[in-house]
């Protein structure tokens, strides 16, 4: 292995003696790059947003924002990042720079640097286009999230600002153009991005290890059960930063090439665990109309763009937002280690609060979804706020209606039990009844008594209660009368 | 008009020019506080010894384990402080506390060669407690009886017998929520010290010379051996009015005990769990309406959530109590406040300072009363405006009411209101699942401190040999926009172009005994202390002038760069040369400025004077559609017609209008502070204590659509170049949302009913609104007649409200 560096706006930079915990974001600023401002820690506000060179669909490299406070800076060796500081100087703004600079963008200016990185992501996306005319939506494009650029503000809704109220940023990310010719950055998206290396970084008796394939990685997960597995670090991020987690061994999965395929059969999707949630809604293309409807309500995209499918499962977490679909879907997990591979149906997956089947020399290889999915499909979050927050309550329906009648249901619920669960109770009170308002009313009142919520500050236990009611009335007055393309 | 409000020919003032520091902010090259640490050498960490217990004494503090970790250098405890162990002026908030008042008071601090080694130096601190007995929520501390500081009491007419002759008397209760800041730079110090002991502390400080003068009474030293600087601030709101001050000296009492740099910034865990908040508050009230609707009568008890120690909960108390009547007229009013003691964080300023939660109740009172009353909301709101000859419950007159009705009609137009109305019932009656509600607030907002000795600025202004200019001033910079205004002000007055003008960060020691930046006041204070300065500057550049020019001072003018006579024909001089010539002929070529408010007087005691130099205008209509389902809403469209006076500085003045209202908006709809109430270990815990779990406003809060005008031809004659404040009053346009949705709320119940909504109105309150309405033909929770629900009055012992400040201008004016 050579030695580390990751190269930083155009510059390699080694790794010589960082500490594996060290986040992207404190070695930037020892760097002196204090453009890359920590605002919160936990990957909500983005004010630590960078560009990261990752590959890309459109072209062989994307633009690809994240939360630099969240990953360690480890897993960026031999990568390219571009921060604030690399897209434009003072005398010499970034196109996005000027945009936001003259409209009045920033006010305090502490956010502004991770905004800017997030709208450039968004300006180089190269299938961003021109949206058709506008009918009166006041930024000029198809509704009021989408600009007349094809600008699509979902691209900002991992960065929070307190001062401007965001109607200039939005009129900001709206004006942009597209690229010059000249462009770098925008050249730069013609060559692939740098292959990740098998890197090792240790010091004060921690290691992060990225293994160069799947075989050494299971070795390694054999040897060291204390080995801590980590992909977009969504998760494990905010662990090390607000609640002092610290991990002898981190073995980073994101990049193993065995784990982010994709293939579709006439009978299953497979989901290669570490393709993060944004490549997936790439790659899905719509064909899972139900996890198209997770995926804008999923954290934010700065989030997206790092998390991946296998973690959000692997930690295990009672509130992932994917895991409810994915129960309604009736996705099995696959799980690797150097004994071979084992198929777990994800349903019996979880054991308890943030608990698994998962054996500590195993990981998640892939997620499995059998085809064709139920035609009645619709994901319902509660949450206070709309964009980029935990769901209070979650909701997946999967449902065959055929001939006006339920044929099949599949039901997963997040938020209110120890683990994401099976709404069993409220599926068998519609499994072969007439799709109207009788059975809507009776089953939905069993399904307000599935789980055991409780009260705590995101909502009180009656309001989830009440949700998940209101969840299936929901879903029957918005499809009355579904369209049947059930198998 | 007044030399103060006058502008010249073609001012650099009014024009719209993007933020000083727009270009560094979107390059991450503008620096804050902790920028600089890896500019400095040898810098230690500091990490807080955090408790975690609502109250407790404690009984044993055991350090020496912290200094086993490696890397450790120095724990700081009560026992290091050679001045006064309090960090803040009222001896009521030791900063190194032997009484843990709240879950998360820091009780001792520990520097280390790294942030880590800091954190596990404190983590291995030993600490015992004893328990003690906690108060958490504002309810409690009234059965309680559990109060601090003063408790001001607001009189005019006759309350009882105006309710007495009402047609309708109308009571009840209102408990409502405070807010996090959340600026998004936590707060930060770095402190040195200098040759000979000057100590030097960079600060993420609204008010550096009260965190000067608090540093310097922790370490026994004298103002003029603490210098502070504030390059700029990652947000302030109110945030940082007060509560840099212990952080600051904190930093500053390690660096002198280690003599090393120490540098402390709180992570967001620690900012939210440790610093103040905007206060809560709980209202009883009774009020009484003429058969038209006209507001009779207004008793009321408002008692705020004070947290742990008095902090500012004494003025903003009073500013509550102050815009109780927003823009109403009330013949009759009796309002009495009082500050609860409860082991919460020490709330503190937030912008409004209690201007929101006094205008929330009267708010409150007229959505929920205006359907008992059978007159539209809209309508009751307008016929209790203040009307000429009108003046406010403290006896002082309300200037140009005119302007209000004005900005209503504006609003009304631009927002369509009456067509949109119709169109609104139309679509309610045609979708069972989705209502939409419309719904207009006014905003009337007194500008300048209530204590009248802070209503003072400076400033200091250099020009230098080659004519640049180079200016300084007591306010600081937060994001608002405030030394963006200054520079177009020097410009102005100095007649030179935007770019000639420098500003260099804020320090006291290039401008002394500064105030806050703070109640709005910034620009209307500095700005005046500016153009003072330069006027100064200006005067002697004038007679060197006149002399090259053959004609009297009096006709010299400058304007972009250039000096000249009055005289069409006159010859024009480079206003480099002019400058040169001075400097050569030996003039003064920099100015101290001062500025005093004039003809303010307040008497706390009474609750009575003149305490505001002009009031702020506004209005604004919000339209929402409310999901049936689960009380989740939207925010389609907000029209705002806001009066700045005449601006300086339109897109500055627009982005603090913007802001300020989505920052209203939050407060009042999504921003969701949960204290633990239930007895257990967690007792008294913020739950709420991250981004994650407390949610601020995001683009999915932002209005669809948002116009927002400045209302035109507002010259404000008592103000820097004819502007008004804006960094406040925007913030309670906000109303106009919460308004909405309780009108959308009500609309899945019959029609005219009173809907009840809860503070924030997230969307499991607006749901339980929308059940409310659905559920039952009964109005919400309030009381009818007589006796209703009557509003505590203060106890015979109540201790009148005279605020720390106000004692010491006392004193000092008596001696």
């Amino acid at each position: 292995m050579q030695s580390p560096a990751v190269t930083v706006n155009g510059r390699s930079l080694p790794l010589d003696g960082t500490a594996p915990s060290t986040t992207a974001l404190d070695w930037l600023r020892a760097q002196g790059l204090v453009g890359c401002k920590e605002g919160c820690a936990e990957g909500e506000c983005g004010a630590c947003s960078v560009l990261v060179a990752r590959p890309g669909r459109t072209t062989p490299t994307q633009w690809t924002a994240l939360n630099a406070c969240l990953v360690p800076i480890a897993a960026f060796a031999g990568q390219e990042l571009v921060t604030a500081e690399g897209l434009g100087t003072p005398d010499a703004l970034h196109p996005v720079q000027r945009e936001m600079a003259e409209r009045g963008g920033s006010q305090c200016g502490y956010c502004t640097p991770g905004f800017v990185c997030s709208m450039a992501a968004e300006y180089y996306r190269a299938d961003r286009a021109p949206a058709a005319a506008s009918d009166g939506h006041p930024g000029g494009g198809p509704d009021h999230l989408h600009g007349p650029n094809g600008f699509d503000l979902h691209a900002l809704s991992g960065n929070l600002c307190r001062c401007t109220g965001y109607r200039p940023i939005r009129d900001a990310a709206f004006a942009l153009g597209a690229p010059d010719d000249d462009d770098r950055l925008a050249a730069r998206r013609s060559q692939p991005p740098p292959p990740a290396p098998a890197t090792r970084v240790a010091a004060d008796g921690a290691e992060f290890v990225r293994p160069a394939g799947l075989a050494d990685a299971l070795t390694l997960l054999a040897d060291r059960p204390e080995a801590l597995l980590a992909a977009g670090c969504t998760d494990w991020g905010v662990e090390v930063n607000l609640r002092g987690q610290r991990a002898p061994l981190v073995v980073a999965i994101d990049q193993l090439p065995e784990l982010r395929g994709f293939d579709v059969t006439a009978s299953a999707v497979e989901i290669g665990a570490s393709l993060s949630l944004s490549e997936i809604e790439e790659r899905l293309a719509g064909r899972l109309p139900l996890l198209d409807q997770v995926f804008p309500q999923f954290a934010s995209r700065l989030i997206r763009n790092g998390a991946t499918i296998g973690g959000n499962l692997g930690t295990g977490s009672p509130i992932g937002d994917t895991t409810p679909a994915l129960l309604a879907l009736e996705a099995t997990v696959v799980l690797a280690s150097v004994d071979g591979e084992r198929e777990v149906p994800l349903a019996d997956y979880f054991t308890g609060y943030r608990r698994s089947v998962r054996r500590a020399d195993e990981l998640i290889r892939a997620v499995r979804i059998p085809l064709p999915a139920a035609g009645l499909a619709a994901f319902h979050k509660v949450a206070k706020r709309r964009f980029d927050d935990i769901s209070s309550v979650a909701v997946a329906f999967a449902l065959d209606v055929r001939d006006g009648v339920v044929r099949r249901a599949r039901i997963g619920l997040g938020g209110v039990a120890a683990t994401p669960v099976r709404a069993r109770a409220t599926e068998d009170a519609l499994t072969d009844q007439r799709w109207d308002a009788d059975t809507v009313d009776r089953a939905a009142a069993v399904l307000a008594t599935e789980g055991t919520p409780l009260d705590d500050h995101r909502s009180s236990a009656a309001y989830r209660s009440a949700m998940l009611g209101q969840a299936l009335h929901r879903l029957f007055a918005e499809n009355p009368t579904p369209q049947e393309v059930g198998a | 008009m007044s030399a103060l409000s006058e502008r010249p020919a073609e001012p650099v003032v009014g024009r719209a020019v993007p933020h000083e520091s727009a270009a560094l902010h979107v390059t991450g090259q503008a620096l804050y506080t902790d920028d600089l640490v890896g500019r400095t050498k040898d810098v230690l960490h500091a990490w807080p010894r955090q408790v975690m217990h609502a109250h407790a004494r404690v009984t044993a503090l055991r350090t020496e384990p912290a200094y086993a970790v490696p890397g450790v250098v120095r724990v700081l405890t009560a026992a290091d402080v050679p001045g006064v162990n309090d960090a803040g002026v009222k001896h009521d908030e030791p900063l190194f506390p032997d009484e843990v008042m709240f879950y998360g008071h820091a009780v001792c601090w520990v520097l280390g060669e790294t942030l880590e080694a800091a954190r596990l130096g404190a983590e291995a601190i030993e600490v015992e407690v004893e328990p003690l007995p906690a108060l958490v929520t504002v309810r409690e501390a009234i059965a309680a009886g559990s109060f601090q500081g003063g408790q001001p009491h607001l009189e005019r007419g006759d309350v009882e017998a105006g309710l007495a002759g009402a047609a309708h008397v109308f009571s009840g209760e209102l408990e409502f929520a405070g807010q996090e800041h959340f600026y998004l730079e936590t707060h930060c110090s770095l402190a040195h010290v200098d040759e000979n002991g000057q100590v030097f502390v960079q600060s993420s400080t609204q008010h550096p010379s009260e965190t000067q003068e608090i540093v310097a009474h922790v370490l026994g030293l004298t103002n003029s051996e603490v210098t502070v600087q504030c390059l700029r601030m990652g947000g302030g709101f109110g945030g940082k009015e007060m509560q840099p001050h212990g952080f600051a000296a904190i930093a500053a009492l390690g660096a002198t005990l280690t003599g090393r740099p120490v540098r402390l910034r709180l992570n967001r865990s620690q900012d939210m769990t440790m610093s103040g908040k905007r206060h809560g508050f709980h209202a009883r009230w009774r009020v009484g309406f003429d058969e038209s609707g006209c507001l009779q009568a207004l008793d009321a008890t408002l008692t705020s959530d004070g947290g742990w120690s008095l902090d500012l909960s004494e003025p903003v108390l009073a500013r509550a109590l102050c815009h109780v009547d927003n823009a109403y007229w009330i013949p009759n009013v009796r309002v009495n406040g009082r500050i609860a003691k409860t082991n919460k964080t020490s709330q503190t300023a937030f912008r409004g300072f209690g201007g929101p939660q006094g205008m929330l109740v009267i708010e409150d009172i007229l959505g929920r009363c205006a359907p008992l009353l059978g007159v539209d909301a809209a309508e009751l709101r307008r016929r209790n405006f203040y009307t000429a000859g009108g003046t406010t419950p403290y006896g002082q007159p309300v200037r140009h009411p005119e302007r209000l009705a004005t900005i209503w009609q504006k609003v009304l137009d631009a927002s369509d209101f009456a067509a949109r109305t119709s169109e609104i019932e139309a679509y309610n009656a045609t979708h069972p699942h989705t209502k939409r509600g419309l719904a207009v607030t006014p905003v009337k907002f007194g500008i300048s401190f209530n204590l009248t000795a802070f209503n003072q600025g400076g400033a200091l202004v250099h020009v230098y040999k080659d004519g640049s200019v180079l200016i300084n001033h007591g306010g600081t910079e937060m994001g608002q926009g405030l030394h963006t205004k200054m520079l177009q002000v020097a410009a102005t007055t100095l007649g030179v172009p935007l770019h000639r003008v420098r500003l260099a960060p804020t320090r006291t020691d290039k401008v002394p005994n500064t105030s806050a930046t703070a109640a709005s006041s910034g620009a209307d204070l500095n700005g005046a202390a500016v153009k003072n300065a330069c006027e100064q500057i200006r005067g002697r550049l004038a007679q060197v002038a006149a002399e090259r020019l053959g004609i009297s001072p009096a006709d010299v003018r400058f304007a972009d760069g250039a000096v000249h006579g009055i005289a069409f024909a006159s010859d024009r001089l480079a206003w480099e040369e002019v400058v040169k010539a001075a400097y050569f002929q030996r003039v003064q070529l920099w100015a101290a400025g001062f500025y005093r408010t004039e003809g303010l007087h307040w008497d706390s005691s009474r609750m009575r004077g003149e305490p505001f130099k002009y009031f702020a205008y506004g209005a604004a209509a919000a339209e929402v559609e409310v999901d049936g389902f689960t009380g989740a809403y939207r925010t389609r469209r907000v029209d705002i017609v806001h009066d700045v006076g005449d601006s300086l500085s339109p897109l500055v003045d627009l982005g603090q209008i913007e802001g300020g209202f989505v920052q209203g908006a939050g407060w009042l709809t999504l921003e969701d502070l949960r204290w633990e109430e239930r007895e257990g270990p967690h007792h008294g815990r913020l739950a709420t204590q991250a981004a994650s779990t407390y949610k601020l406003p995001s683009f999915s809060e932002m209005p669809e659509v948002f116009n927002v005008t400045l209302l035109p031809n507002a010259t404000e004659e008592g103000a820097v170049y004819g502007s008004k404040a804006v960094g406040e009053p925007p913030l309670m346009l906000a109303f106009s949302v919460r308004e909405a949705i309780r009108q959308a709320a009500a609309a899945f119940g019959p029609p005219g009913l009173s809907v009840d909504l809860a503070s924030p109105a997230t969307p499991e309150a607006v749901y339980w609104a929308i059940e409310q309405a659905r559920r039952s033909t009964e109005h919400g929770h309030v009381d009818e007649g007589a006796p209703g629900v009557l509003p505590d009055q203060p106890a015979a012992d109540a201790p009148p409200m005279v605020p720390f400040s106000e004692r010491v201008q006392r004193m000092m004016t008596r001696t």
